[in-house]
């Protein structure tokens, strides 16, 4: 009612008047205000009902399972008998493939963007913007396909040859297709704040005397770094929740090790193959794949929540 | 001496100007030439799949063997491979007839039966019917493999016509454990059923939470925690809104595995923010100046919106919900979690039949080793790229055709 009267004294006047004799408009507005708001409350429940239903199988497992065990172990063999949950195995093989993304996605992302938003003519930004969107609309299927099948072999016998002991679902495979996976991500973040610094910057570096890439390099750059940042923020965590790659490209035995020519296990490859088959939910093997969940859930928040802190921060700079 | 010096500083800076642009110009290129490759590489390995092979003989429809009554009864199996064996009198040896009745697919008899029993005049009579082969025998014709036994074949190839067609099997069929019989009817439908459902709710849902958010919350710290809300929940990872599905949908309120009905509710949170933020976008863009106008002449705030507003931001809106769509077809992790990963042959007719997707159907059959199977998993991931491809353009041609700059 408040806004109401706000926006439009017309409005409060008439609604004043009838409040009395309610018509059958306002009973209609009313049940629809309140499935407005019901709509809005579905997204706040489904982050409820994910965080409750993750943590509730959670505490099934560790009372099974010792938290540090968990937490500390460095053995993940969750259906060997004894079965082991030591999760860091897990956390260096995530770490690891993560890393590559980064490595290729991350040059390859920022150039892209830089190039497209200060060198490239209208022509060549109006084909290279559809083309990184494409890129991002590939469904992550499709990629780990390519990954396991075209990548995996190139280099291992590309390895081979360099006479590299590669095995064939090497963390290298899936980290470089992931990488691909979030340039697009990472350039068209990256695009939107170099946008974003004021034209004013670069003018005043150009009137020093600066070439382009002086003024992007100490003056672009720097301005627009806090949201840059946030930007790899949010691609790392989408690497780290990415599935279907990892599933089809790297390995199910978790090794602990930071071989990049090594196959190594992931959490989310774990979550998919620990429910994928028998579903008996009072097995510690099942619920482990929620204790692995929670993990994901709160690591990928907290990237997130710190991404978007950043990027407010840097926002009221210019605004 | 200072002239050569600043000279030579010049060109230095001018060089690394150039090399700076030139790593960008390769960046991109570097990306759109994986893209490129990606598209290529599937391709060359998805086309072969998009045909078959398929022999024409001649086959006696012997009365005695066929009961006019009841003619879907028969041994077509037997009736094909006998017309099949007659052919080729030279191989007598029940190794030879092995290898024969190895070039022949399943699908060969029963073609023959529904045939027959579209038109049972057939009995009695010796009919040229074309018989489908096996795929061993296709790769071999695609030049794929040479897996086998090459004399028996180049004499089949001499002796009766072979020949190419489009293999609508990959379309038509559901899927299967024989490679040239599987196809991809089944996980079409399915997509189509779970992605109906997903956006049946999640539609009205998200236009419903971005038009509250955009034109009706008040400003207070419950909608600020609404918005980080929405913004989070687009960063969940896929999994684990797979995991809330199993823990939720399935463990607590007992819903069938493997349904459409259960893919479709997930998928729909999933995509709920993308179509949140989409249509806020498109709200914002709506100047105010049109809601005052409504309101000025004694439309309710609702009136306004849902009279004037709305329709003005739907084309953002319905691009949002396309981009959505095209999100929902191709996922596929939380799907897993689900169930819709099993082995199914039938179509799905329902919301609550066991079924699986194209995404999870690519996945499936990624795993398997026959070299049949994996060029049809590159052809099913034309089929799905062709499919969020069209969506995108159809996006593409509504924002061009309604785009309004206020």
């Amino acid at each position: 009612m408040s806004d109401v009267g706000k926006v439009s004294p017309v409005e409060g006047v008439s609604s004043r008047l009838t409040r009395t004799r309610p018509t059958s408009r306002h009973w209609r507005e009313a049940v629809v205000k309140v499935l407005l708001l019901a709509s809005a409350a579905v997204a706040v429940l489904t982050t409820v009902g994910i965080f409750a239903s993750v943590i509730f199988e959670s505490l099934v497992f560790f009372r099974e399972v010792n938290p540090f065990s968990f937490l500390f172990g460095t053995h993940w063999a969750p259906t060997s008998e004894p079965p082991s949950f030591g999760f860091l195995p897990l956390l260096a093989g995530t770490l690891l493939i993560t890393l590559i993304a980064l490595i290729v996605a991350t040059p390859l992302g920022l150039l892209s963007a830089i190039y497209m938003s200060e060198y490239a003519s209208p022509r060549v930004r109006n084909v290279a913007k559809p083309l990184l969107e494409m890129l991002a609309g590939i469904p992550t299927v499709v990629l780990g396909f390519f990954a396991a099948l075209t990548v995996a072999p190139l280099i291992r016998n590309t390895g081979e040859s360099l006479g590299l002991d590669v095995a064939s679902e090497s963390a290298l495979a899936a980290g470089l297709v992931m990488g691909m996976m979030i340039v697009p991500l990472i350039s068209s973040l990256s695009d939107d704040i170099i946008n974003a610094v004021p034209q004013s910057l670069r003018d005043g570096s150009h009137a020093m005397g600066a070439t382009k890439s002086e003024t992007i390099k100490r003056v672009v750059l720097p301005a627009a770094l806090a949201g840059i940042v946030s930007a790899i923020m949010l691609a790392i965590s989408r690497a780290v929740g990415e599935t279907m790659i990892v599933v089809m490209a790297a390995g199910l035995s978790a090794n602990f090790s930071f071989n990049p020519l090594q196959a190594v296990s992931t959490i989310t490859v774990q979550i998919a193959t620990l429910l994928v088959g028998d579903q008996e939910f009072d097995s510690a093997k099942t619920l482990s794949a929620f204790a692995l969940g929670l993990v994901l859930f709160f690591f990928t928040l907290a990237l997130n929540y710190i991404a978007l802190r950043t990027v407010q921060k840097y926002r009221q700079q210019y605004d | 001496m200072t002239d050569t010096a600043y000279r030579q500083r010049l060109a230095k800076r001018y060089a690394a100007e150039s090399r700076f642009k030139a790593y960008g110009a390769i960046a991109l290129l570097l990306t759109s030439a994986f893209l490129l490759y990606l598209l290529v590489d599937i391709a060359r390995k998805g086309w072969p799949a998009f045909f078959e092979h398929r022999a024409t003989i001649a086959v006696t429809l012997d009365a005695a063997q066929i009961d006019a009554a009841n003619p879907g009864a028969a041994d077509f199996s037997g009736i094909v491979k006998e017309s099949w064996r007659s052919k080729f009198p030279d191989f007598s040896s029940r190794g030879d007839k092995k290898k024969l009745n190895l070039l022949l697919s399943q699908a060969a008899s029963d073609d023959l039966r529904q045939q027959v029993i579209a038109n049972p005049a057939l009995i009695g009579k010796t009919v040229k019917t074309e018989v489908l082969l096996s795929d061993e025998a296709d790769l071999y014709l695609k030049g794929q493999s040479q897996e086998i036994d090459k004399a028996v074949l180049e004499k089949v190839l001499a002796t009766v016509p072979v020949e190419r067609h489009v293999s609508w099997r990959l379309l038509t069929n559901g899927d299967s454990r024989e490679p040239e019989l599987a196809g991809l009817r089944g996980a079409i439908m399915g997509s189509l059923l779970t992605v109906l459902v997903a956006l049946v709710l999640g539609l009205p849902i998200g236009i419903g939470a971005a038009v509250y958010l955009e034109q009706f919350a008040p400003k207070n710290r419950w909608t600020d925690l609404l918005e980080v809300n929405i913004n989070n929940l687009a960063a969940v990872p896929s999994i684990i809104f797979g995991l809330f599905g199993l823990a939720m949908f399935l463990n607590l309120f007992g819903m069938p595995r493997s349904a459409p009905v259960v893919g479709g509710l997930v998928l729909a949170l999933l995509v709920l923010p993308t179509i949140i933020i989409a249509s806020r976008a498109a709200l914002k863009a709506v100047p105010p100046s049109i809601k005052e106008a409504a309101l000025g002449v004694g439309a309710s705030d609702q009136q306004a919106v849902f009279h004037h507003v709305l329709p003005l931001a739907l084309p953002g809106v319905l691009t949002g919900a396309i981009l959505g769509l095209a999100r929902a077809f191709g996922e596929t992790a939380p799907l897993l979690m689900i169930g819709m990963v099993a082995f199914i042959a039938d179509v799905p007719k329902g919301f609550t039949d066991a079924a699986t997707v194209l995404p999870v159907q690519i996945y499936l059959w990624s795993d398997l080793p026959e070299l049949t199977f994996q060029s049809k998993t590159a052809a099913a991931i034309m089929v799905l790229i062709a499919i969020l491809f069209s969506l995108n353009a159809v996006a593409i041609y509504l924002r061009k055709k309604f785009e309004r700059r206020w």
